[in-house]
């Protein structure tokens, strides 16, 4: 139920009086509404040999974790929605005739689905992922490592500790409804910026100035200052600038103006870097 | 111009337009995008005022029409009934082509088309070569369609298919038809329209959408909007069609900005259906509403992208979202959306007119139908190409396209863009359509057809595509932006002759797990430029790794540039043309490339007089060193 967008529900909802000029009212909402019994139906599916039962609207996902199967995933987190953006979570399904890989917090369970969370397929391209992910943040969890025998990355470096997972915007966004954050930028050049305007007027407030998108962050990249006074550093302040250590240059700027960490290995470590 | 009431008042104005052209002259002048650049506007400006002045105005009709297809004879005319071509326009031919061909039906000579290969003068536009092998019948309307004009569309028998829908059928006979006619999707992925009308069409609710995708962005590829901007109503009458099959009331047309004749003339067209009843509340008299939105893409090559094109309808960013359910159950607005590629709209009214059996048998045994190619790069007759499915690629580079320029040998062909893959010499034979291409390591695409000869790069055209993904990519999930990332990285050490042994590994290793793991199929596209070069040409990689030598002399960093001494006339014009002087050398005096100056810029190499041909490329070793050693 959680693939929904729960904000953007709320959202359409005064966009859709533009609309309602080409279609009646009563149509609407038969679709928006899903029969009872369709959610309580129990759903049994098979993963890694196991029979696993689950909710009919659970993703792969959340029926592992709920028989206690590890699935690997770094963007998914229990309160937001799924945004399928790590591929971490990839797992091998059989469906009819073919088996293909999916995003299993995005894909929905169904009855007599088989999935493989650790199949041979899906273990050669995880640690290629997680070696994609070591070249921007290099202090990925220790045992997710080991667990698919990734020493170092084969790829150059790329460090900008951010890993894009939209953790922090989603929480922004679903949870604390300020839009404070958002994305700037396409491709290779993509990062998270901070609305500077707003953030100024919300981020002291929120979460008693704790920051709960700091508490989603899996990176710790999120530094604590500089969200609550806005950003301060360089001369010139544009309307959207990145929250985020982008270039070698500027990690150093927020590392130095940043004092309390959330993670304080990730300083450590940086400073034994250096 | 009244509403048109019924399908009789639709048929009673199209007898009313045809007898009103009879007997007429009809000029149809290439008036596109592609024609403009060569100055067809001109052309068209100077028509009007001539026929005007030699009071031709009663006898003859112009069309300003879009591309007829061979865009590089463009400004280009053709003159019915005679059927007479006239090629390479320009504003002071016109006086005489009134005159002689529109008054008196005599034919130009000079400004026919000259068949390079005899030196023949062809008169009739089906009897160029170029167009001989094609079957347009698609496409080909364009010669017969003003582009602004309503009436011309439906003096060819336009918007009979849908006035034989909405009086005659049902919703599931429309979709039996198109689903018996097996017509696959143009846009890339080839999937059965006919499938995806039914799902659209079964899925619950009452508020559906149907949707033109003319987002068309690969380089190279202008065929959607050569349709769109030449014969606007064909597309616009397909969706209604669609529309009404799945019963949809709400129509979106999603075209890039980029395209602004293209959205000029949808918006036109859109107009005269209004005025003509088409399109709005009770079309034709049946009881059907249907409304059509143009929606200009901001863009984006991404948004492409079924879902992420609705994302962009919907106002969000343009990005895709996983697609395990499907937009033909929950697109735009989380509502059933039916999403088709321009030209597969365009094919949607020939078939309800002439019946799914006549379509089915055009092609192959899994693609039917014809497809229109953009065929460019490095061959003779550059254009849109309209062939029946399964036609080999030999066919279409060497009968149609003239073969490659210059008596070069030919290399590869690229099809499909960025998502495609590289075909090389050995699979010449192949019969071009959805399933073979895939399997060569390539695919369809939305038609572009790049042409490559002996001077190519193969790694430098990997690196061509990996550098346009890495800016077009909307970057959202890993594999692709850090996949594509990284395979520029490599590429371009490999072209700076800095790769490593392992890099074809890596190369390879990376494409495999962005095929299966990206998001959408932008990402998971994306390795194939690299991984089908590596397929077929992996000598190229290797000779770029190990022996640091690029085989096309292309890639700037392997090569140096060297002036032969047998062949130097010392004529000056390659040492007066350096722009970092570092050729020396006087008027008699043989003239020497400084290397440690010389910045790679290629100039010499262009100057060079074509019958001296003195400068050379050499990759992979020293230049020679000097006869003697030049004077200063």
């Amino acid at each position: 139920m959680r693939r929904t967008d729960k904000g953007k529900t709320t959202n359409r909802t005064d966009k859709k009086t533009e609309y309602s000029e080409t279609v009646s009212s009563e149509s609407e909402i038969q679709v928006a509404e899903a029969t009872p019994s369709e959610i309580a139906a129990d759903v049994n599916i098979n993963i890694n040999g196991k029979n696993v039962k689950a909710k009919s609207g659970m993703t792969v996902l959340e029926a592992a974790r709920s028989a206690d199967i590890f699935i690997p995933a770094l963007c998914y987190h229990e309160e937001l929605s799924s945004y399928g953006a790590c591929r971490l979570c990839m797992v091998e399904i059989v469906s009819g005739r073919r088996s293909r890989l999916v995003a299993s917090c995005l894909y929905p369970v169904e009855e007599g689905l088989e999935v493989q969370t650790e199949s041979e397929r899906v273990v050669k391209h995880r640690k290629v992922i997680l070696e994609l992910i070591l070249t921007r943040w290099p202090w990925v969890d220790k045992n997710l490592l080991e667990r698919y025998d990734v020493q170092e990355s084969r790829f150059v470096e790329n460090t900008n500790f951010c890993i894009l997972c939209g953790l922090c915007v989603r929480y922004c966004n679903e949870v604390k409804k300020a839009n404070v954050l958002g994305y700037i930028g396409r491709g290779t050049e993509r990062q998270i910026v901070i609305y500077a305007e707003e953030a100024l007027k919300v981020c002291p407030t929120c979460d008693g100035g704790a920051m709960g998108c700091r508490s989603v962050c899996p990176t710790g990249i999120i530094p604590n200052e500089f969200a609550q006074t806005g950003p301060r550093f360089g001369k010139k302040v544009p309307l959207a600038y990145p929250a985020r250590a982008y270039e070698e240059n500027n990690v150093r700027d927020v590392l130095y103006m940043v004092g309390d960490w959330r993670m304080p290995w990730v300083q450590k470590s940086h400073t034994e870097r250096k | 111009m009244p509403r048109l009431k019924s399908a009789a008042d639709l048929e009673k104005l199209r007898q009313e337009i045809l007898s009103r052209i009879n007997g007429k002259r009809i000029i149809s002048v290439t008036n596109g995008t592609d024609g403009r650049t060569r100055g067809s506007k001109e052309v068209v400006q100077a028509l009007i005022q001539e026929i005007e002045s030699q009071g031709l105005k009663e006898k003859v009709q112009l069309r300003s029409t879009g591309c007829h297809g061979f865009c590089e004879t463009e400004p280009a005319a053709l003159i019915f009934p005679e059927e007479i071509c006239y090629v390479g326009l320009k504003p002071e031919d016109v006086p005489e082509i009134v005159s002689e061909t529109l008054s008196e039906g005599k034919v130009i000579e000079r400004l026919l088309y000259q068949y390079p290969a005899t030196g023949q003068n062809i008169a009739k536009e089906s009897e160029i070569p170029f167009y001989q092998p094609q079957s347009r019948i698609v496409l080909g309307n364009n010669r017969f369609v003003d582009m602004e004009s309503i009436e011309d569309y439906i003096a060819l028998g336009g918007y009979s298919a849908l006035a034989k829908v909405l009086s005659e059928m049902s919703s599931e006979e429309v979709i039996d038809i198109v689903r018996g006619s097996n017509l696959r999707g143009r846009g890339g992925a080839g999937f059965t329209a006919g499938v995806k009308w039914d799902t659209t069409h079964n899925a619950p609710g009452d508020e559906k959408y149907v949707i033109v995708n003319a987002d068309e962005g690969d380089p190279g590829a202008y065929m959607d909007r050569s349709l769109l901007e030449g014969n606007p109503h064909s597309v616009l009458e397909g969706l209604i069609i669609g529309a009404y099959a799945i019963g949809s009331h709400q129509g979106y047309v999603y075209v890039r900005q980029e395209y602004p004749l293209a959205v000029e003339n949808v918006s036109i067209a859109l107009k005269q259906m209004r005025e003509y009843g088409l399109v709005g509340e009770n079309i034709l008299g049946s009881g059907f509403d249907f409304n059509i939105t143009v929606h200009r893409g901001a863009g984006a090559f991404v948004s492409g992208e079924s879902s992420a094109l609705m994302a962009s309808i919907e106002g969000r960013v343009g990005e895709p979202r996983p697609k395990y359910i499907r937009t033909a159950v929950s697109g735009i607005r989380e509502k059933p959306s039916n999403l088709n590629n321009v030209e597969t709209w365009a094919n949607v009214p020939l078939i309800l007119n002439k019946g799914d059996d006549w379509f089915s048998k055009i092609g192959t045994e899994g693609s039917k139908g014809t497809k229109i190619f953009s065929l460019v790069g490095k061959v003779n007759n550059t254009g849109l190409v309209e062939v029946p499915m399964g036609m080999t690629l030999r066919e279409i580079i060497y009968k149609i396209g003239g073969g490659i320029p210059g008596g070069k040998k030919f290399k590869a062909v690229q099809t499909g863009g960025p998502s495609g893959g590289v075909i090389p010499e050995s699979l010449l034979d192949l019969h071009v359509d959805f399933d073979e291409l895939s399997r060569a390591g390539s695919m369809m695409g939305s038609g572009g057809m790049i042409v490559m000869d002996e001077d190519t790069c193969m790694v430098d055209v990997a690196k061509y595509f990996v550098d346009f993904l890495c800016f077009e990519s909307c970057g959202k999930c890993i594999p692709c932006r850090e996949g594509l990332y990284q395979m520029r990285v490599i590429l371009n050490r490999i072209c700076q002759g800095e790769g490593m042994e392992v890099d074809i590994e890596l190369l390879t290793v990376l494409g495999e797990m962005m095929r299966e793991c990206s998001l959408c199929a932008l990402g998971q596209t994306a390795s194939n430029p690299v991984l089908s070069s590596i397929k077929y040409f992996r000598d190229e990689y290797e000779a770029h790794i190990a022996e640091k030598r690029c085989p096309a002399c292309v890639c700037k960093p392997l090569t140096t540039y060297y002036i032969d001494p047998e062949k130097c006339m010392a004529c000056m014009i390659c040492l007066r043309s350096c722009p970092v002087e570092a050729i020396s050398g006087g008027k008699g005096e043989m003239h020497v490339i400084n290397q440690e100056k010389c910045t790679k810029c290629g100039t010499c190499f262009e100057m060079c007089p074509d019958r001296f041909s003195a400068v050379v490329k050499i990759s992979g070793r020293e230049a020679p060193a000097p006869l003697k050693t030049p004077a200063g």
